[in-house]
């Protein structure tokens, strides 16, 4: 890196210095790297493995304290809104409490019950982790800051997050509990069933943009959001998003999969230590995910809020960095989220599939008809 | 009318949830309303309520007389024996003898802060009071004599 910046001129630079940081874009940054790389390693396997290694590193150094702040997150919303203070004992305003509580999670014994299945219950949390953070690979966090722009995005997502399924079930069973095995049962009877719906309110997006392809997804809301353009129907789908996306990462009202009361702790139950740190860390990857593609698909992505040709005002808006506008949608659709948590009483089995295959599947099949139908006619706009 | 009551579901139910969001919306944007006391933290300007029932107490007026004619209906009323209460012959200015009470024993390891004795009185002699810091390192401790030394019965308190 500082090889590259030795043939620019300082004096140019520093002028530059306000339009630059305006204007910046990711791309320059990655590219640089990628010249750099190949320059020092060769055009070939080495180079390549090696921007996979620093992708790797900067998705857990960026996941990590995610994970910490989200829970942290978590347990202050949960306290307001249930009229308690929340934690606010370790660390200004309780900030470091989940840091001590990993601290925790560290030093404890990581059980393997001797019954269980000790491979597959040693794999299973791996699974569960991995596939949540391999979803995050078509993401756009910001203005060409994507780890993969694959052409077939949403579909990877949508097929990449019910692989998380494997890893629950592969938990339940292999822990030799009842209440694991129950647990993992019904969480597998909730993804599948919601998968419909999750898919179906992404395919009316879809019909709108015409693409699989995020970049594309986030590009054609650049005069609007997707959610204000595409009328009503995109009202529905979003709403139908949500829900089921809140199913699909097994969150309460949805949590019949872990539902204290009846399961201890569902598919969890026997595992303890770093293992049980990684379902955490997974549940809060998983919420980070659906809310980020909530986020893209129908708030934008990093788009700044834009409005037709009002030229002045888009300016305006532009001038907020892509990387806020992407966050501050997803902490929003997180928040939604957790409040759903802290409100809604859970669900039954019965009631839960009522929901999806009464409610959420007809509407969102009658919503689709109407998204095609503003796509065919061009009302949208 | 199916489709009437289909959609009728769906709206009522939609309503409702919104409802519940909107109180979870409310408390979360008025942290006023929370109701955790940071208790030894404000220890010094920590306030329970009135009707708090920390312990037993026998009021003494500015003479050191209090309004306890020792006629035992806490004691009976008392479910798991908590009062014990000592009664003595004592001669009036007038001659008579009357019964006087001794000592009001108060066990506080066996009350359950029932609040029946303070019922139970009929001169208002016992109450409740709000302190609730009773922790001690010796069980013997807690065993209280009520009324204090050398009060007297008031004037009128029959």
């Amino acid at each position: 890196m500082v090889d590259l910046l030795k043939g620019y001129n300082v004096e140019k630079l520093k002028s530059e210095n306000l339009r630059l940081l305006l204007t910046y874009s990711f791309a320059s940054l990655s590219s640089h790297i990628h010249a750099w790389l190949i320059s020092s390693m060769g055009d070939g396997m080495a180079a390549l493995v090696s921007e996979m290694l620093i992708v790797g590193i900067c998705l857990i150094a960026f996941l990590v304290p995610l994970c910490f702040f989200l829970g942290y997150m978590e347990r202050k919303v949960a306290a307001f809104m249930q009229l308690r203070l929340g934690p606010n004992r370790v660390g200004p305003k309780g900030s470091l409490q989940i840091v001590a509580d990993t601290v925790k999670l560290l030093f404890k014994e990581g059980l393997t019950p001797t019954a269980s299945d000790k491979f597959l219950f040693n794999l299973a949390p791996i699974i569960v982790v991995v596939t949540s953070m391999l979803v995050m690979a078509p993401i756009a966090f910001a203005k060409d800051l994507q780890i993969w722009d694959l052409s077939i995005g949403v579909l990877y997502v949508t097929s990449i997050s019910s692989i998380a399924v494997i890893g629950i079930l592969m938990a339940g069973w292999s822990s030799y509990n009842k209440y694991s095995l129950l647990g993992a049962m019904r969480s597998g009877a909730q993804i599948v069933s919601y998968e419909l719906s999750i898919g179906l309110s992404i395919l009316s997006v879809i019909v709108l943009t015409g693409s699989l392809k995020m970049s594309d997804i986030v590009m054609s809301q650049s005069n609007g959001w997707w959610i204000f353009k595409g009328h009503l129907p995109m009202w529905i789908s979003f709403v139908i998003f949500i829900i089921a996306s809140t199913a699909e990462i097994n969150r309460a009202p949805f949590d019949l999969t872990e539902a204290e009361q009846e399961l201890t702790a569902g598919f969890h139950t026997e595992y303890s230590g770093m293992k049980f740190a990684m379902f955490l860390l997974s549940e809060y990857i998983n919420l980070f995910v659906v809310s980020a593609i909530a986020a893209t698909l129908f708030l934008g992505g990093w788009m700044p809020f834009h409005i037709g040709h009002w030229e002045l005002f888009n300016h305006i808006m532009d001038f907020i960095p892509s990387s806020i506008w992407f966050m501050g949608k997803t902490l929003f659709i997180i928040f939604i989220i957790m409040q759903f948590r802290w409100t809604f009483p859970r669900l039954r089995v019965d009631q839960l599939l009522t929901l999806e295959w009464k409610y959420l599947l007809p509407i969102s099949m009658v919503n689709i008809l109407l998204a095609t139908l503003i796509a065919i006619m061009g009302w949208h706009f | 009318m199916f489709l009437k009551d289909y959609f009728g579901v769906i709206f009522k139910s939609a309503k409702s949830l919104l409802k519940g969001m909107k109180l979870t919306g409310y408390y979360f944007t008025h942290p006023k309303e929370i109701l955790t006391e940071q208790y030894p933290d404000n220890r010094a300007t920590l306030k329970m309520a009135d009707r708090f029932r920390g312990e037993v107490v026998m009021p003494h007026d500015e003479n050191n007389e209090h309004r306890c004619t020792g006629c035992q209906a806490c004691e009976i009323a008392c479910p798991n024996g908590t009062i014990k209460i000592i009664t003595k012959q004592e001669v009036q200015a007038d001659g008579k003898k009357k019964k006087r009470i001794d000592t009001f024993v108060y066990h506080l390891d066996l009350c359950t802060m029932c609040n029946l004795c303070v019922v139970a009185c009929p001169s208002d002699a016992i109450i409740m009071s709000n302190d609730f810091e009773h922790s001690v390192y010796d069980k013997k401790t807690l065993k209280k004599v009520l009324n204090k030394p050398d009060s007297k019965l008031m004037e009128g308190v029959e």
